[in-house]
């Protein structure tokens, strides 16, 4: 007999988790051996996966302060994974106490510890729900009391997307999103790639297996296929780029090379 | 940072440094530092946030280093400043320190204050200390992050533990709740669980439904499936099945379920257990045979009704086999109208019950059904009858049943029936048309005078079922123009001039090929179709009439027509206007038109059913008095009927054929004549075939003549031809 979709998903801790992996990758102890085993043999295959990491925070604080000096106060971090350090509310609090965070995530480890971190925030709170199930999310208790969906949002979709195969239709979730957000709204967003960076196509196929043995699936996409999920978006200046490259802060030139992986681009929506 | 130099001799923020030289060595440190440790951190800062992040742990250093007395303790809080910024990879360490070691004494060192050997002595001494730092630090942070993990995951797994609880309490109070029985059993047929509803079907007692096992629930009226369904289904081999199902109650009374069995299997497939889904549906079933029984039973005799005789009838004719035959008696009660109308229907009633009993008296044995199919009809069916005498015997013995009359009310009723009786084997006609037939052969039994049996005999059905399918076609017929007229002259005895035409309806038909009027006209007249019929013969009559006046045939005379009317037509309420219509819309003269109508249907009539002819009659249309002669020729009544012309039958003038004519018929005829001249009628006479007649009829004073002699029916061009026998007289 199926499970019926109401009974409650159960936590199985014998199996890695994509966002304590990446809390091992950006250097934390919120993970179990289970986690940093996988994580190690990713690493194996792709030592840069740590620096990768790190310039997606980079890049998403500094998406983060692009939104705030665009007046945007109101921010939807989709695929939030465990509050480790220079979380989103942080960085958008400490650019501005208007500031309203709200995290999604479908892992219960992970939300149980952002509830923790959260406890006592009235300025940020988290959503146990899938970007799969966008009407979950934007139904929420937390996002109707947060967040004014009338008013520009920046939706964050950071190291996400490479997560949901084509199969599960991220285009139609995403449309779903894009209808609901007010003009002005900002679209956040990092993709792995082996296109374009130093990396190989043979080793984003052994990364990808590595995940696929610990659950997870991980999509490449190209260049092309990651600019489609701006459809409705206009991407702002300078397009879609390596993550170091987008509004850099200071000089790219002592970047590791492994960094300029993946795309990362902001959209706004007309 | 939160951690300050606590001792008063250290270079705290209220003591002054010396600026300049010295501030310039503590950034020039820093950057040295951040360029060795950046790439090991793991943090957010952009190398130049890290720079200055890392400007006022050398500051600390700085002062740590100068203090006096020395203590590096506060060192520490440089250890764990560069923790928590996530330089947290084992091999920040060296970078730390080796920047440290290396360039601490140069840049941020005064050697006026510090002699250089004690400044390397302290510089390791501070080293010790950062790493200390570090490693405290490091430590209480995985621990915290480790303690802070553990909660959350167990937060998260007490939350669906919750979850799991409510979907469980949840789905036992549905399981409990349920009015729909539930039980769940082993595939070797233990059951473990029952619900509550389920108890109550059984009689209330748990233990006994839960103490026997599966396949001990054996009911004699189980289907014949349930079984092997639920072999299938503990095999694996199906996942559900549905059953309507009895079991035995411990009271002995007997529980109906719907009942609906799934198969539930393990993750990997295997099947596992099952459930079972019981609807108590005794009463439903109780109310669904009585409903059944009344709708297939007849309210008034308890007999079986039409819906279940045509089922039975409809199952014996499906038997295959050669041996499969059958019998059926179709038995309708004489006269039962009479009863019905003359003493009222109650009594009718009491009748219909008392006929009902003694027929099933009749029939006995398996195989054998008597049923009552309509008001007074009854039929019995017998399956594989042993020869004929076993159904006429039956038919007998019902007449006989019947004899002794019935006695209503104190009253005696006779009653006597008819009855056509079919037998033959299976499979080779419908119910519908055994049934008709034996309806055929039972009017014939009435037709030879009631109170008896006849067996079908396929030339009357055939007879009966011609004119059966005729009738049937009539409508289709009148809309496809299958009908078409032919004309036979009629002529003038004085000079052998066409006066006019009977109209004649002819029927081609697809199949039969041209038929008469005998062949359709009375079956129209039975089912009212002779009206618009009558209608288009009229209309097209008519339209001919005026086309050959138009055209001047008939000369100074025109020509006119005769067209027949039935009984029916006659007492049609349209008649009258309906033939003004008719003529007006042609522009025909009335004169010009004659209406025949039988002699039978005219003596008939009576006066109110006169009158329409009256009025047209007054209005010019000529009236004949078609086939005089066959009927009673009641001479006396021909002074009341709007008649013009009287239409001899040809049975008077067959003796004038011969020469010499009989001289019998020729009195006849001449009296006729001489009478209806009297009455002012003209004269007729039809089937006029050889000479010898006409010459005898002129001489008799017969106005005009219709007969072969002179022309045949035919198409309406050839009334305009010279008639070539009349022309030569």
């Amino acid at each position: 007999m199926e499970r019926p979709s109401w009974a409650p998903q159960g936590i199985d801790l014998s199996m890695p988790s994509v966002s304590r992996i990446y809390d091992y990758y950006l250097g934390g102890s919120h993970n179990f051996e289970v986690d940093r085993e996988a994580a190690r043999r990713a690493i194996e295959v792709f030592p840069g996966l740590p620096k990768l990491m790190q310039a997606n925070r980079a890049f998403m604080r500094r998406a983060v302060r692009y939104a705030v000096d665009r007046g945007i106060t109101q921010f939807l971090d989709i695929g939030s994974g465990i509050p480790t350090f220079g979380n989103v509310h942080e960085v958008a609090l400490a650019a501005t106490p208007e500031a309203r965070v709200v995290y999604v995530d479908n892992d219960p480890v992970a939300v149980a510890h952002s509830r923790a971190v959260l406890d006592g925030n009235d300025r940020a709170d988290i959503v146990a729900a899938d970007f799969r199930d966008p009407q979950a999310v934007l139904t929420s208790e937390p996002v109707g009391r947060l967040l004014d969906l009338d008013r520009p949002v920046a939706l964050l979709l950071v190291a996400l997307l490479h997560f949901i195969k084509d199969e599960e239709e991220p285009d139609k979730a995403l449309a779903e999103l894009r209808e609901r957000l007010a003009p002005g709204s900002l679209l956040v967003l990092t993709h792995a790639s082996t296109d374009g960076g130093p990396h190989t196509a043979r080793q984003g196929q052994e990364i990808s297996d590595v995940y696929k043995q610990v659950g997870s699936r991980l999509v490449m996409r190209s260049a092309a296929e990651v600019d489609r999920f701006f459809d409705g978006f206009e991407l702002v200046e300078p397009g879609l780029v390596a993550m170091p490259n987008w509004r850099p802060e200071g000089s790219t030139e002592h970047e590791d090379p492994v960094v300029f992986t993946g795309f990362a681009g902001v959209g706004r929506k007309a | 940072m939160n951690t300050a130099p606590k001792d008063a001799d250290g270079p705290g923020a209220a003591r002054p440094h010396r600026p300049g030289p010295h501030s310039d060595g503590l950034r020039r440190f820093a950057t040295i530092w951040s360029r060795a440790v950046y790439p090991t951190t793991a943090t957010c800062m952009t190398r130049a946030e890290f720079e200055e992040h890392l400007v006022p742990l050398a500051e600390l250093l700085s002062r740590t280093l100068h203090a006096r007395p020395f203590d590096p303790v506060p060192a520490r809080a440089v250890g764990q400043e560069l923790v928590a910024a996530h330089c947290t990879a084992p091999e920040s360490l060296p970078q730390i320190l080796g920047v440290v070691d290396a360039y601490l004494l140069l840049y941020c060192s005064d050697p006026d204050r510090l002699p250089a050997e004690e400044g390397r002595a302290r510089c390791a001494r501070l080293q010790h200390a950062i790493a200390a730092g570090f490693a405290r630090a490091l430590q209480e942070r995985t621990r915290a992050e480790q303690e802070a993990l553990s909660r959350a995951a167990l937060k998260a797994q007490s939350e669906i533990e919750r979850a799991l609880h409510e979907s469980e309490t949840r789905f036992r109070a549905v399981f409990e709740g349920a009015t729909i029985g539930i039980g769940i059993g082993t595939l070797d047929g233990r059951v473990i669980e029952v619900n509550s509803a389920l108890t109550r079907m059984f009689g209330g007692n748990e233990e006994i439904v839960r103490d026997r096992r599966i396949t001990s629930w054996v009911h004699p009226d189980d289907g014949p499936t349930v079984w092997r369904l639920y072999d299938e289904l503990v095999r694996g081999e199906r996942d559900h099945f549905r059953a309507e199902k009895p079991y035995h109650r411990p009271d002995g009374t007997v529980l109906w379920t719907h009942l609906t069995v799934s198969l539930l299997r393990d993750p990997d497939g295997t099947p596992r257990l099952m459930l079972a889904l019981m609807e108590d549906i005794t009463e439903r079933r109780l109310l669904h045979l009585r409903l059944r029984y009344e709708a297939t039973h007849d309210a008034l005799t308890d007999l079986p009704n039409r819906t279940l005789f045509f089922e039975r009838l409809e199952q014996t004719l499906a038997r295959e086999g050669d041996a499969a035959r059958f019998g059926l008696c179709y038995l309708d009660l004489d006269g039962f109208k009479t009863v019905n109308d003359s003493l009222g229907h109650a009594v009718g009633d009491q009748l219909l019950v008392a006929v009902a009993e003694r027929l099933q008296n009749c029939v006995k044995g398996p195989g054998q059904l008597v049923a009552r199919i309509g008001g007074d009809e009854f039929v019995a069916l017998i399956n594989d009858p042993h020869s004929t005498r076993d159904i006429t015997d039956l038919a007998e013995r019902a007449l006989e049943a019947l004899s002794t009359p019935v006695l209503v009310d104190g009253r005696e009723l006779p009653v006597r029936a008819s009855i056509g009786i079919v037998e033959g084997p299976a499979g080779e006609r419908t119910a519908a048309e055994v049934l008709r037939s034996a309806d055929i052969t039972m009017y014939r039994a009435k037709a030879q005078g009631g109170n008896r049996y006849e067996l079908a005999d396929p030339d009357s059905d055939a007879r009966v079922i011609s004119r059966h399918s005729l009738t049937n076609r009539l409508p289709a017929a009148l809309e496809g123009h299958e009908f078409f007229i032919e004309y036979q002259p009629l002529v003038r005895m004085c000079d052998g001039g066409v006066e006019g035409a009977e109209a004649l309806v002819r029927w081609e038909h697809p199949r039969h090929g041209v038929l008469g009027p005998d062949r359709f006209i009375p079956l129209a007249e039975h089912t009212g179709l002779i009206v618009p019929l009558g209608r288009w013969v009229l209309e097209e009559a008519v339209r001919q009439a005026c086309e050959w006046q138009v055209r001047g045939i008939g000369g100074a005379r025109p020509l006119r027509v005769n067209v027949n009317l039935s009984p029916r037509q006659l007492s049609h309420p349209d008649l009258v206007s309906e033939t003004v219509a008719v003529l007006e819309n042609a522009g025909l003269p009335p004169e010009s038109l004659c209406l025949e109508v039988t002699e039978s249907a005219m003596i008939r009539a009576d006066d109110a059913e006169l009158k329409p002819l009256r009025q047209l009659a007054e209005l010019g249309v000529g009236i004949a008095l078609d086939d005089f002669g066959t009927g009673y020729s009641n001479l006396a009544s021909l002074r009341r009927l709007p008649a013009s012309t009287l239409k001899l039958d040809r049975s008077f003038t067959r003796g004038l054929q011969q020469h010499p004519a009989d001289p019998v018929d020729l009195k006849i005829v001449e009296g006729i004549v001489s009478l209806a001249h009297v009455l002012d009628l003209s004269v007729t006479v039809e089937g006029v075939e050889t000479a010898a007649q006409a010459a005898h009829l002129r001489e008799l004073g017969c106005d005009s003549a219709q007969g072969w002699y002179y022309a045949r029916p035919g198409p309406p061009e050839r009334v305009t031809v010279p008639l070539p026998l009349a022309a030569a007289q």
